[in-house]
């Protein structure tokens, strides 16, 4: 096996095509521009990609609009636009899911795997607003099914392994299709201890243990109705979070949904469907495995989410229109339990979630208009009804300590608008839009109950008295794309009003031993970030491509200081060599030193890094068999380095070789 | 309007009768919320004392009672009572801040009032109740031992202020603390010899909450309590963020504002030197 590896890597190599793929309109077809990161295992890209058996995390990384902001190894939180998942929204094929721990250690991204997934469509700002009000955008992430079709039987087994943080990734899928009925049915099972930083230096408490078990099954009802049911049991255990003073022992999630669709109801109905979901989340914090800790705590949380949403496709002469109406009920319901260390005294119980129950109704409307051959128009609006409950009188009464006047409940409208322009000429395109968005603080924000954060080392508490915020964002973008070089630049701006953060008041004692002091959810008058990116691909040669992408983003409040987790400069190149069935690619990652970075929120500066990747693949045909060799490299120096997005600054993995095999028999 | 007097009068009607009928019925059980501490005795009366849980503890105790003429069995309902509590100690005897015992309102036979004892019985000392009495111009006593245990937490505190004078401090709301914002009263006696114990007047009692086995953790807006003019309490708000233990630092100032006892409680003070506990 070693032998391998090092063959692989003695090679010249060269990883990482980005995996991020922009649609392109063209004259023909109007198609606004979301861009769709195909995830390892679709069925297009099987053999592209660099590490099929990566996490989504990494998948989801390689997008110029989204960060992982890494608290370990496991379960990293997207940032879309330098924005975190109160500001965006995150759906499984449109399922709207709300992670169950009070420190963001699940984001819903942590209770899929690749293996379920096919893409993840990828919206800026207000083109995000379908599945539910935002700031950001939104990330969808689209499951993977055969559809039907007559591919029959089909029987694969993916195995991996990675050297650094020794992780096993075992993994099988069975599959059945036909014209009428399909059925599709995975597993994968990851284990991985510590991983190392660079210059072999262990990162203590990294471990994690995850299973993952899907099914998805589609019944033909007639040649225009299906209906289709769709089903996640996840499960994560021993899972450590250096850059946190708790682990996890138990992070679960059950995901279940039935979809009802109908294709050509009409000349104009191209497409009805319609989807009943529940999902169940519990997640159990856990400090056992800590030997020093100033008090021992339990802090289990719940969010269970009930939805459906009913979405009709439309053409009309020059219009394609849509509408989409989506409602989701929420409870989300979060303990703190310390054991103090005099067992004669009663443990100390608190609400950090005091059951707070969200109803969430609202109607989205899109139209895209094609104006003439090359000019097309979106337009997108949309309306909601938020409705927040406390419904447990004890976590009622903790908050009312803090705002006497509190009612249990608060109901909000959620207005959004925007538009686009796109031009698309010759080898030119062009796109030119704005937008209005509002979203209700989250139940952390909202109702949040001295809730620590490590990283400025403050309790928060919510503030269930804040307005909406408000988002206006203005976003261009042109591209260019020819036999051999294709160059996109990108920019978003968002003025953010009523920007939601946490400031201190230092009248307030903190809770946590230790902690800097109290912060308090408030709102400031205005924020504004900027994100633009500039993405260049050139093909040397048959075999050969070269890829370039620079994130530039900018992040301040209304006093000119710094936001908090702005990106620094960052660059990525890779250069490719592919022919038949091999390829070989490596890649260049970096970034430049984090000036700009927000003291209040414990940051400092962040020096500059770049580290080197490798891989290298080869797949196999044998009759009705297929077999795929992926090997490679990341970090090959072993730079010993940490991001801007690390929280804590825990340094990021070193070294590190990877195997991914997959074996298909069809 | 000629309706609704036909009402009225129906109404009257039908009350009237009514409550003739009841005469006949069992009187409501008046002590149905209360647990019995003791029964005390002499030649001519048995007298019942009730308190929620039927015990008396350190520091403050609402006492309800009734008295049972032993022939008849019937329960007095036109008594005057007062009672006095006393401190049984090796070398000396006190007494300890008492109320005025006065008829229970709507009520017939329960008269109730408060006793705090500042201190817990010992293996040697013991605290006896008097209740002297009279019932129609004929004047009653009775003595027993009664069962003051200590307290698991303080609930109580004695202490001497910067002006000499002994004062006791004792702890009467929240008796079932929540995790939210609780009423809170406090009693504030001062000894003025060993048997009397008035209430003191105008001063204000300031409370700082803190969880000490949790890095000493305060808690937000709390209100220092003041004297309710009605009953002559301290009342104020106090503030739990969590369940668990909690000490009620507590500084004393008296109407001029001075502090005559406790110290703030800060960075290089963990506690103050009065303070009440409570666990929940
Ligand atoms: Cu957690
Ligand atoms: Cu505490």
């Amino acid at each position: 096996m070693k032998k391998i590896i090092y063959t692989a890597i003695s090679l010249l190599l060269m990883n990482s095509m980005l995996h991020a793929q922009e649609k392109y309109s063209d004259t023909t077809e109007v198609v606004s521009i979301k861009e769709i990161i195909l995830i390892g295992s679709h069925p297009q890209v099987h053999q592209k990609e660099p590490k099929p058996l990566g996490s989504i995390d990494e998948y989801l990384e390689t997008s110029a609009k989204i960060n992982m902001i890494k608290r370990g190894a496991y379960a990293w939180e997207p940032m879309l636009n330098g924005m975190t998942t109160e500001r965006t929204v995150i759906t499984i094929d449109g399922m709207r899911i709300f992670g169950a721990c009070t420190d963001k250690m699940d984001p819903i991204t942590s209770y899929v795997e690749i293996s379920n997934l096919s893409e993840a469509t990828i919206s800026s700002g207000q083109q995000g607003a379908e599945n539910g009000a935002t700031i950001g955008g939104s990330i969808d992430l689209k499951r993977r099914k055969t559809g039907f079709n007559e591919t029959g039987w089909k029987v694969g087994a993916n195995t991996g392994g990675e050297s650094n943080g020794e992780q096993k990734i075992v993994g099988a899928e069975v599959q059945y299709a036909d014209n009428s009925f399909y059925f599709n049915t995975d597993f994968m099972y990851r284990d991985a201890e510590n991983y190392k930083a660079g210059g072999n230096r262990e990162v203590l408490y990294s471990q994690f243990t995850k299973y993952n078990f899907s099914a998805i099954t589609g019944f033909k009802l007639s040649e225009t109705q299906s209906v289709e049911g769709s089903f996640i049991y996840d499960e994560a255990n021993d899972v450590g979070y250096p850059a946190l003073p708790m682990d996890v022992s138990l992070a679960r999630a059950i995901i279940g949904s039935v979809k009802y669709e109908h294709h050509q109801l009409s000349e104009t109905i191209e497409h009805w469907e319609t989807k009943l979901y529940f999902n169940t989340i519990t997640h159990q914090m856990d400090d056992s495995k800590r030997p020093v800790v100033p008090i021992r705590m339990d802090m289990p949380g719940w969010s269970d989410t009930y939805g459906f949403y009913s979405k009709v496709n439309m053409s009309l002469d020059k219009h394609k229109l849509t509408a989409n109406l989506n409602s989701f009920y929420n409870k989300s319901l979060a303990e703190m339990t310390m054991f103090p260390n005099d067992p004669n005294e009663n443990d100390m119980f608190m609400l950090t979630w005091p059951d707070v129950r969200t109803l969430y109704t609202g109607l989205y409307l899109e139209d895209v208009i094609a104006l003439t051959a090359h000019y097309s128009l979106q337009l997108t609006g949309s309306l909601g009804r938020h409705y927040n409950k406390v419904a447990s009188t004890f976590g009622l009464q903790s908050l009312q300590i803090f705002y006497p006047e509190m009612t249990e409940s608060k109901q909000r409208y959620l207005k959004s608008l925007s538009s686009q322009v796109l031009l698309n000429k010759k080898n030119m395109e062009y796109t030119l839009g704005m937008g209005y968005g509002e979203r209700a603080p989250s139940v952390s924000e909202g109702y949040g109950f001295y809730l620590f954060n490590s990283f400025d080392g403050f309790d928060y508490i919510g503030n269930p008295n804040m307005s909406n915020e408000k988002s206006v964002e203005m976003n261009a973008s042109i591209g260019f794309e020819n036999k051999k070089w294709n160059a996109k630049l990108t920019g978003s701006y968002f003025h953010i009003m009523d920007y939601i953060i946490g400031k201190p008041d230092f009248s307030l004692s903190p809770m946590t031993i230790g902690a800097n002091g109290v912060k308090v959810y408030e709102q400031l008058e205005y924020a504004s970030l900027f994100n633009s990116d500039i993405s260049i691909g050139y093909s040397l040669h048959k075999n050969w491509n070269w890829n370039g992408k620079l994130v530039f983003s900018y992040g301040r409040d209304n006093n000119n200081i710094n936001l908090p987790l702005v990106q620094p400069l960052s660059y990525q190149t890779s250069l490719q060599f592919r022919k038949a069935l091999f390829s070989i690619e490596t890649e260049l990652q970096g970034a430049t030193k984090q000036q700009d970075f927000s003291p209040e929120f414990g940051e400092n500066e962040t020096a500059a890094y770049a580290i080197v990747n490798l891989s290298a693949s080869q797949t196999l045909f044998l009759n009705r068999q297929k077999m795929t060799v992926k090997l490679g490299a990341e970090n090959i120096f072993d730079t010993y380095y940490s991001t801007f997005s690390d929280w804590n600054n825990i340094p990021r993995r070193g070294r590190n070789l990877f195997v991914n095999l997959s074996y298909v028999i069809q | 309007m000629k309706f609704i007097r036909a009402i009225t009068i129906l109404c009257l009607a039908i009350f009237t009768s009514c409550s003739t009928d009841s005469d006949e019925i069992t009187p409501v059980n008046e002590v149905a919320d209360l647990v019995k501490i003791q029964t005390m005795e002499n030649d001519t009366h048995l007298v019942e004392l009730y308190s929620i849980d039927g015990q008396l503890e350190q520091g403050y105790n609402k006492v309800s009672l009734r008295i049972k003429n032993k022939i008849g069995q019937k329960f007095v309902s036109d008594a005057t009572l007062e009672w006095k509590p006393i401190m049984h100690m090796e070398a000396t005897q006190h007494s300890c801040p008492v109320s005025e015992v006065t008829k229970k309102p709507g009520t017939e036979s329960l008269y109730e009032g408060f006793i705090v004892f500042q201190m817990a019985e010992n293996q040697t000392e013991y605290w006896t109740l008097t209740l002297n009495y009279a019932i129609n111009g004929v004047d009653y006593t009775l003595t027993e031992t009664i069962n003051v245990p200590a307290s698991t937490r303080r609930k109580v505190t004695v202490f001497t202020g910067t002006d000499d004078v002994k004062y006791i401090l004792a702890l009467i709301d929240p008796s079932e603390p929540k995790v939210a914002t609780n009423d809170m009263s406090v009693g504030v006696f001062k000894m003025e010899n060993m048997m009397t114990f008035p209430i003191v007047n105008s001063y204000k009692v300031k409370i700082d909450p803190r969880m000490p086995s949790m890095g000493n953790h305060s808690s937000p807006n709390n209100v220092d309590l003041t004297q309710s003019s009605a009953d002559k309490f301290y009342h104020g708000k106090l503030n739990l963020t969590m369940t668990g233990y909690w000490k009620i630092n507590l500084q004393l100032e008296n109407a001029l504002g001075e502090v005559i006892k406790g110290e703030p409680v800060g960075d290089t003070n963990e506690a103050s030197s009065i303070f009440l506990e409570l666990e929940f």
